[in-house]
């Protein structure tokens, strides 16, 4: 009996264990990519690009800092996403639990996660570039000296 | 007597060997393979190699190259507002277009400066030519880097020089961090490089800012471009505008269309179709997002820019023959047949490699994968739909020789397309067929080999040598790239194929281009672009005239 029930714990420690599974980075996956395909994983970043709604379902990238991974996920997940990272803006940081494929049959070969479970942990946000004024100054009195220089090109060769 | 500039370099290294001289300085002088003009060259390199001694070029030299120069310079700053206006207007981003007004800027004073201190009504001849152009390339790499650099996305003055090159270059091998969040007018002028360096950069100056036909010549000769289409040379560079605005509009709107259909949002596919157009036909391989082609996941939008990248390898001329409706000549040309059969030969490699690993399980992975790179790499396009990391770790060392090779071979002569060429590749087969019958007739024999580039043409010695010569010389810049990243520790096949990938302008990456390699092998690489893109000419013309300049008498 008490062998039955330490197998049963050790059992559900292992699943715990398994639940809240190292996450992979992207340098990580891409060069032990035979080991991790077909493979439940976990992989965390940013949001980048467009999120490209295909049918039921939609393709983002998540970008950990390193490469930006395709994500294929159900349209409804996919909503939940309110910033992609761009110029403009910072895009929500995700953790993805999928199934890893080196070569996925379904999408003629590439490398991408059919996600499970997103969840957000930070949302993203506006980037807010302020003007430089280094820069405004700069390129102000740069084309004051090339007006000038023109100016007196033309002055010069009319004499 | 300028033309010495560039000749006292082939008579001080090849005096025991006159005939290889005068061969190797006819294809320099831009003899051209096919349009019978290096029997003119010729007559000029035996007259000038009398001359054994170096002579110093002469002020009047250097205010030619100076004024030719200026007025390129004074282009590329004009060029600039274009990302200037866009970036305040279209994309709304007012700190990268000051960028780009601040960069223009320092390009126009600098040209102005140069044309009018130098300001002269002589035409440039061969060598000032070939001297223009080569430092023209050099300044559109320092002064196109400057907006890139005030990005932030560039950790040195260097990365962003190699980023430029490689544009111009049509090369795509990026050094760019943090790419997803560039700004869209950053983005506009990485893609506009290839574009402006595909064409040529002495293109736009004969278009725009130059006068006089020989003068025109002379820089059209310097770029590696040895065939005019019209028999005006102004009239050939304007063409060559009007052949790729066309197909930039309809190749933007048909991309356009495609990527809405796959999920983007209207601006973001147009300025998507906009951005792979001009990298893709101008065989650059750069891409407004990180991951490159592999972010589109689309069988559609891959086989469109299969389409792009094969018609932006083809020779202009024949874009010119088809522009005339003279549809058979794709079917008769030695450079489309060449095309077509290395493509063969290549695919086959990389497929045999590719399946003896187990690599793709079925025929729609072979063509996403393997034949979408091999094309990639055979018009030295470099998109990629896998990533750099999966051609060491999975792809294997048969399908990577099989890139290697296509790369190293690449696309049409007079195109965007970089490597050693399939005209001259053409050639080599016909004169090697040749030999091989002279061996098995009767010596008394008299055995003639043709081949149809354009017209007819008989194959002769002295055009077979010219293009063994370039040859080798691509040959030796692909193995010098390859020492050099040897030395520094890289395994000799990666290295081949990034060196491979530089020279030829290709833009595949297995992972050495990054941020992190040693400065030398960006200075390499940089070098390796450089004179790949000009075919070697205009280089050792530039090397010449240095020499001349501190040794001459």
């Amino acid at each position: 009996m008490k062998g039955f029930f330490f197998f049963v714990i050790l059992c559900l420690m292992l699943s715990i264990s398994n639940c809240y599974a190292q996450t992979s980075t992207s340098l990580d996956l891409l060069n032990n990519a035979k080991q991790y395909d077909g493979k439940t994983v976990n992989y965390k970043g940013e949001v980048i690009g467009d999120v490209m709604i295909r049918g039921d379902f939609a393709w983002l990238h998540v970008n950990d800092g390193t490469i930006a991974i395709g994500i294929w996920v159900p349209k409804a997940m996919a909503q939940d996403i309110c910033y992609a990272g761009n110029y403009r803006n910072k895009g929500d940081i995700v953790e993805v639990s999928g199934m890893f494929h080196r070569s996925c049959l379904e999408h003629g070969g590439d490398l991408d996660i059919h996600a499970s479970e997103i969840k957000k942990i930070i949302s993203g946000s506006l980037a807010f570039q302020p003007i430089s004024r280094k820069k405004t100054y700069l390129g102000a009195y740069s084309l004051i000296l090339v007006l000038l220089f023109y100016a007196l090109k033309k002055f010069l060769q009319g004499r | 007597m300028p033309e010495c500039f560039i000749l006292w370099f082939f008579v001080k290294f090849y005096e025991e060997n006159s005939f290889l001289l005068y061969c190797y300085a006819g294809n320099i002088l831009g003899s051209g393979v096919c349009n019978g003009n290096y029997r003119h060259w010729l007559t000029i390199c035996i007259s000038i190699s009398v001359y054994t001694m170096i002579l110093r070029p002469q002020v009047n030299d250097i205010k030619n190259i100076g004024y030719y120069l200026g007025r390129i310079i004074l282009g590329i700053g004009l060029v600039m507002f274009l990302p200037f206006i866009t970036g305040l207007v279209l994309f709304r981003e007012p700190n990268p277009a000051l960028d780009f007004l601040i960069s223009a800027n320092i390009a126009i004073l600098i040209g102005l400066a140069l044309s009018w201190l130098c300001k002269t009504d002589k035409e440039l001849n061969t060598g000032q030519a070939m001297v223009v152009i080569a430092l023209s390339w050099l300044a559109a790499m320092a002064l196109s880097a400057i907006p890139l650099l005030l990005s932030g996305h560039y950790k040195s003055f260097l990365d962003a020089c190699f980023e430029t090159m490689s544009g111009f270059t049509t090369t795509g091998l990026t050094l760019v961090q943090d790419l997803d969040h560039l700004s869209q007018s950053h983005n506009l002028w990485r893609h506009l490089g290839p574009f402006l360096g595909g064409q040529g950069i002495a293109i736009i100056a004969i278009s725009f800012l130059v006068k006089g036909a020989s003068g025109t010549f002379n820089l059209y000769l310097g770029e590696g471009r040895d065939e005019k289409l019209v028999p005006n040379v102004i009239n050939t560079a304007r063409f060559i505008w009007v052949i790729s605005i066309v197909y930039l509009i309809l190749g933007t709107i048909v991309l356009g269309l495609v990527g809405i259909s796959i999920g983007l949002k209207p601006q973001s596919a147009f300025f998507h179709g906009a951005c792979i157009f001009m990298a893709g036909f101008d065989t650059a391989g750069f891409s407004p997002q990180s991951p490159n082609i592999l972010y589109y996941h689309s069988l559609i939008y891959e086989i469109v820019i299969i389409f792009f990248m094969v018609i932006g390898s083809f020779n202009f001329n024949l874009h010119y023959q088809i522009w005339r409706g003279n549809f058979k000549e794709i079917w008769k040309n030695i450079e489309t047949r060449t095309l077509l059969f290395v493509i063969m030969i290549v695919t086959l490699i990389t497929m045999a490699g590719l399946r003896q690993l187990g690599v793709y399980s079925d025929g729609i992975m072979f063509f996403r994968k393997g034949f979408f790179q091999v094309i990639s790499g055979q018009t030295t396009t470099g998109y990629m739909t896998i990533y750099a990391q999966q051609f060491f770790k999975e792809w294997g060392d048969l399908a990577l020789s099989g890139i290697i090779l296509s790369m190293a071979l690449g696309g049409c002569a007079c195109s965007t397309a970089g490597g050693i060429k399939m005209l001259r590749v053409g050639i080599i087969y016909k004169a090697f067929r040749q030999d091989i019958k002279a061996m098995m007739l009767s010596p008394s024999a008299v055995v003639v080999q043709k081949f149809h580039h354009i017209k007819t043409m008989f194959i002769e010695d002295a055009q077979v040598r010219a293009v063994l010569v370039v040859t080798l010389g691509y040959l030796f810049l692909y193995t010098l790239g390859t020492l050099v990243g040897v030395w520094l520790g890289y395994p000799f096949l990666e290295a081949l194929f990034e060196s491979t990938s530089a020279a030829a302008n290709v833009g595949l990456s297995c992972g050495i281009t990054d941020t992190s390699m040693p400065a030398i092998l960006k200075v390499t690489y940089i070098i390796e672009m450089w004179a790949g893109r000009l075919e070697l000419m205009s280089v050792f013309a530039l090397f010449g005239f240095f020499v001349a300049f501190v040794k001459g008498k």
